[in-house]
């Protein structure tokens, strides 16, 4: 809310500077983005008397000015006509500078010399009068500068009103929270007027049908008024805290509301069928246009003012009028319009129509009930005053439903101490509490009482009372301390643990930790391929998102990923590597969907930095995904780990890709991204590899206990063969064959060479393993040794069909 | 014959100071104590001495002999060391070229600093537990006293599943969800991604919460104040100035805003604290009564605070980063700076 320095003033007396004000209200709850200081638009404009006018020699519609700024005059050609001798008028000086980015020069009109310019308002901006001169009163200090002697400047505070202070949504209440704090007092303004005529309750009637929407509905009416401009210091105020001035009714109706928080409404009498008004819910789908002249479709829980016998809208309660009865420039008699509606009706109607108008602001936050009618005799009187017509006798006021405010909340010093930690006397308590205008009584039990004023709707408990003992007596002020510790607590979280062990195995491996958002795009599911029925297409939807691209939940990693990569390759960053772990959402036709935590990674582009020591070419592969992978196992002992080839994720390449298993599961995948994919993606002509794993099945892996194997003390003998073998035959298969024989003296076995070229048939490889025997207790003797390993190599070409190279078998 | 060893040793000596190459030390070396060398030959007409001088003439010659051999030795292992030395330096690399292996990869600003926010209060005995993302609108507002259709609900806009499924606003429904489960003494710490429809260069629909809340009997707002400010201090310096001032959250009261001096201009007022020398950083409050009632907690018994940040304004804070979406553009040039 903007709140003007200037207007706060006509309430209370503040010595603060603006600054100390904004600090100080900061300080109470109610923050200050800013502090603003506007000033009018002009420069260099000063309070001048005319001395004497005279014809123009050579121009019939000029005339030559002799002006004064108390000590020194000058002579003025002029072209209006409304000027004489003696009149106090807005002189501009040469230099002066004036709304338009004008610059007053000395100059010579017609052969005559002018030094400076007399203004109108309209040149000035102060007002809508372009006719004559502006004419000042005759008590200006002649030679003063204009704004200062007008009083147009002004400091807005710009100001963050929480949802729990409606009271503070208006000048009257800002100068009451400023009382609060520095013990001053609020001048509230003097409402009397005079009432004329017919009483109200013959000419017009209110009838609610629907009491629970709104209790109570207050009216009065003006007649005979003159629709016209409201005067500079009403627009002055209003346009200071962002309102349009319209004419002297209307502006009424928003000055009152930012004096009191009350929303005002005027009718146009004339318009008003019947003459009387009916509340009453809207019909479903009925059609209104609204004061911005908008057709707008209402619901059934819309609450609306009508006319007539309640059939036709002329407003949407609390929240805007209708065009049909908007106040014209030919006005003459109106209704005005004081309520209470239900806040979270007008809530509710206000969001569905997406109407979101001051006056709804303060509706649904809920305003004063008892200052109903009181901002509607202050509204009558302001009417009455600046558009010359007269109230009618007496006023309607349709209470049907009493609105309930809260008295005697009880209230144990002891117990706001407890919650605050201080030592604060029960009678500073009550100190503060009736500075904020409660009523603050004993009950003779060493409790308070507490009634708060009704503009208070935030406070109804004993907790509310103690914020408010807090706020005023000054969070600064409460003393700090630490809890002391109790038993059970601080149990460390093995999920983040894991978590956080990965991200260092990875970032060992060079791999930077990525974020991408939950959300992505439904496309995903078919760039990347996904069939009909795959679990990666079962995505929850947003009902209002940002954009499609960001619609849906993701249910994998690697897309993300991928656009990460081509985000970076559009940057110029062509080698990556990059792992990132999240949360992943499928829709299992459940109130909530399954969430599970997964851990990704993609390499792309070289290997390393390209430095000195390596050759161009160094292209990362699927093997340097999969390195990391096995490490990562082995880091986390976690033995049973396999990569079973012919895996059916259609974004990875067919011949390139594997399940990652264990404990007989899949719980991820590895593998060259599919080139389609990469396509799809725009980043054509660029490999990827990727993994995702399931990060819940990898916490429940068993993983091998660490436990202390003494150092071998006898010597291992290897043996090297080369294994010529059908290409299809994977290296794991023969290892898997000698493994499963379990020979004791079998230490190790490993494929140390793969090649295809001469030497080797077409259509085969030759896979070098070592095997590396050793016992525990003994030296081996090669006799020993040859004996198991010729059993395990003749098993081998026994399964596989191999041929041994540079051996003849 | 005294005469004769001391001149044989300035003679000696001399040499040893004009030789340069190890044959020269050597040469000297067999010329004055080899079998036929000058000291030998002198150590001959040690019998025909007085019987009292012999034993005089005999410590001298060894002290001569010791000496002598010491110096020469000495320079010969000077010579040696040195050409060794010589050879090494011809095997001389360039240190300064770049070393070899791939470059450890770095920690996504946001992980860095949830990380030490959850470390600072692990110190403090608080337990670090996680919940669901997409949630009930229960858990995400009613049990935490946002009713519908209650203008506090405009805090937080909000991405809708369905009718009563959301994006989590807040991590604060895991602050629920753990108080069912437990009774008190409760000292948790509720990091996580929370969703928000909002971008622009200071929001992005997706942000990282850490939320904390203690119940226990006794709580009050000064340990509220106690907690959060060992906090800051840990994590912005121990000389960090702040400051508590009321605010509004629906599920505390009193709540406060914390704000601290601006880290850039050190509260004179710059760009980054809008002129105003402080810097929001965190909200907070002791726990409302309406939010323990829905868990059937006593509030005649136990009282308790709650806290709340986002993890990517303070890494802004920390790093000077002006632009919170860079956190989720995942530029390699952005990531490599952490």
């Amino acid at each position: 809310m903007l709140v003007s320095l200037k207007w706060l003033r006509d309430y209370i007396d503040v010595e603060l500077s603006p600054e100390e004000i904004a600090g100080k209200l900061t300080m109470a709850g109610l923050e200050v983005d800013s502090v603003n200081r506007i000033s009018p638009d002009f420069s260099g404009v000063v309070v001048a008397k005319i001395l004497s006018v005279k014809p123009h020699p050579n121009a019939d519609k000029l005339s030559l000015c002799e002006v004064s700024t108390g000590d020194q005059t000058f002579p003025v050609v002029c072209g209006a006509k409304n000027i004489s001798a003696g009149d106090i008028v807005p002189f501009a000086k040469v230099g002066a500078t004036i709304p338009g980015g004008y610059t007053i020069k000395s100059s010579r009109l017609r052969g005559e010399i002018s030094e400076g310019m007399l203004c109108s308002e309209e040149e000035l901006g102060t007002g809508e009068d372009a006719t004559g001169i502006m004419m000042l009163p005759d008590n200006l200090t002649l030679g003063e500068d204009l704004a200062v002697a007008l009083d147009l400047e002004d400091v807005v505070l710009e100001i963050s009103i929480t949802p729990n202070r409606p009271d503070c949504l208006s000048m009257t209440g800002m100068a009451r929270e400023i009382a609060a704090m520095t013990g001053g007092e609020v001048r509230h303004p003097d409402i009397k007027f005079e009432e004329k005529g017919e009483n109200t309750d013959t000419l017009t009637s209110v009838k609610i049908l629907d009491s629970n929407l709104c209790p109570r509905y207050t009216a009065r009416l003006i007649k005979n008024i003159e629709v016209r401009p409201s005067p500079a210091w009403m627009r002055m105020r209003l346009e200071a805290v962002g309102l349009r001035a319209i004419n002297n009714v209307v502006d009424v109706t928003n000055f009152v509301m930012m004096e009191y928080g009350q929303p005002l409404h005027a009718f146009d009498f004339r318009f008003l069928e019947e003459k009387r008004i009916v509340v009453r819910g809207a019909t479903e789908g009925e059609e209104f246009v609204s004061l911005d002249e908008k057709t707008r479709t209402l619901s059934a829980d819309t609450l609306m003012i009508c006319d007539g016998a309640g059939s036709r809208p002329v407003g949407i309660a609390g929240i805007m009028g209708g065009l049909n009865s908007e106040v014209k420039d030919d006005t003459k008699d109106i209704l005005l319009e004081s309520a209470y509606f239900n806040p979270s009706s007008i809530r509710k109607s206000a969001r569905s129509l997406g109407m979101g108008t001051d006056a709804a602001f303060r509706f649904e936050r809920g305003i004063d009930p008892e200052g109903v009618v009181n901002a509607l005799n202050r509204a009558a009187q302001l009417i009455a005053d600046l558009s010359g017509g007269y109230i009618c006798r007496g006023y309607i006021d349709e209470y049907p439903r009493k609105i309930e405010t809260v008295r005697d909340i009880p209230m144990r010093p002891e117990s706001v101490n407890r919650i605050l930690g201080t030592q604060i006397s029960a009678g500073e308590m009550k100190d503060i509490l009736e500075g904020l205008e409660m009523t603050v009584r004993e009950n003779g039990e060493g409790e308070y009482l507490v009634t708060p004023p009704t503009f208070r709707v935030d406070i109804s408990r004993e907790i509310d009372l103690t914020e408010e003992v807090a706020r005023i007596h000054g969070y600064e002020s409460i003393p700090v301390s630490l809890p002391g510790l109790s038993a059970g607590t601080g149990t460390p979280n093995d999920k983040r643990t894991l978590e956080d062990r990965i991200r260092t195995i990875f970032n060992g491996y060079g791999y930077s930790e990525v974020i991408n958002y939950s959300f992505t795009t439904p496309t995903s599911a078919d760039i990347l391929g996904l069939s009909r029925d795959d679990a990666g297409r079962r995505l929850i939807k947003l009902e209002d998102p940002l954009g499609e691209e960001m619609s849906v939940m993701r249910t994998g990693l690697v897309y993300g990923l991928l656009e990460t990569m081509r985000k970076n390759i559009s940057a110029g960053n062509h080698d990556l590597r990059i792992f990132e772990m999240g949360t992943v959402f499928t829709d299992i036709d459940e109130e909530l969907p399954m969430e599970n935590e997964r851990m990704g990674g993609l390499v792309t582009g070289s290997r390393y930095d390209r430095l000195w020591h390596f050759d161009d070419g160094l292209h990362s592969d699927f093997y340097d995904l999969k390195g990391c992978v096995e490490n990562l196992f082995d880091a986390l002992r976690i033995r049973d780990l396999r990569f079973k080839s012919d895996c059916d994720r259609p974004f990875l390449h067919p011949g390139r890709s594997c399940h990652i298993m264990s404990g007989g599961k899949t719980i991820g995948f590895l593998g060259d991204v599919h080139p389609d994919v990469l396509d799809k993606m725009d980043i054509k002509g660029r490999t990827a590899v990727v993994f995702e794993l399931d990060l819940r099945s990898l916490a429940s892996l068993p993983s091998e206990e660490m436990i202390y194997r003494d150092i071998p003390k006898f010597p291992s003998i290897s043996r090297d063969v080369a294994f010529v073998v059908d290409g299809a035959i994977e290296g794991r298969y023969i290892l898997d064959l000698a493994r499963k024989k379990k020979e004791n003296l079998l230490e190790y076995m490993g494929i140390f060479d793969v090649y295809v070229g001469s030497g080797v048939p077409a259509g085969m490889k030759s896979l070098a393993v070592r095997f590396t025997y050793r016992s525990a207790t003994r030296t081996l003797t090669d006799d020993e040794v040859n004996e198991v390993h010729d059993r395990l190599v003749e098993r081998i070409v026994r399964h596989t069909g191999a041929k041994i190279r540079g051996m003849e078998i | 014959m005294k005469e004769a060893l001391e001149n044989l040793r300035r003679k000696a000596d001399e040499e040893i100071n004009s030789a340069k190459t190890g044959g020269e030390f050597l040469g000297i070396k067999t010329r004055y104590l080899g079998r036929k060398g000058l000291l030998t030959d002198l150590l001959r007409g040690l019998k025909d001495a007085a019987p009292e001088e012999k034993p005089v003439l005999g410590k001298l010659s060894n002290d001569i002999k010791k000496s002598l051999l010491e110096k020469i030795e000495k320079a010969l292992e000077d010579i040696e060391s040195g050409e060794k030395h010589k050879f090494l330096r011809e095997e001389k690399i360039d240190v300064t070229l770049p070393g070899r292996g791939a470059r450890y990869g770095q920690l996504h600003p946001v992980t860095r600093v949830e990380g030490e926010i959850c470390d600072i209060f692990s110190t403090l005995g608080f337990s670090v537990i996680e919940g669901p993302e997409v949630e009930l609108t229960y858990y995400n507002f009613e049990a935490l006293n946002i009713p519908e259709d209650h203008p506090a609900r405009d805090i937080h806009d909000t991405f809708y599943v369905t009718d009563n499924v959301v994006l989590r606003t807040h991590t604060s429904p895991v602050q629920i969800r753990t108080m069912e489960k437990q009774s008190p003494p409760v000292r948790i710490l509720s990091p996580g991604k929370v969703y928000r429809p909002d971008s622009d260069i200071s929001h992005t629909p997706m942000f990282h919460q850490v939320e904390g809340l203690l119940v226990d009997e006794n709580i009050t707002f000064g340990d509220l104040k106690g907690t959060l400010t060992f906090f800051l201090r840990q994590m912005f310096g121990s000389d960090t100035l702040l400051r508590f001032r009321p605010s509004f959250f629906p599920f505390t009261e009193p709540s406060a805003e914390v704000d601290i001096q601006c880290v850039m201009c050190r509260g004179s007022g710059c760009r980054v604290c809008g002129h105003s020398g402080w810097i929001e950083i965190l909200g907070c409050g002791m726990v409302d009564p309406e939010v323990f009632k829905t868990v059937h907690y006593d509030t005649e018994k136990i009282s308790g605070f709650a806290f709340g940040l986002g993890v990517e304004r303070i890494a802004m804070l920390k790093y000077g980063i002006s632009d919170i979406r860079l956190f989720f553009e995942n530029d390699r040039r952005f990531l490599e700076q952490f």
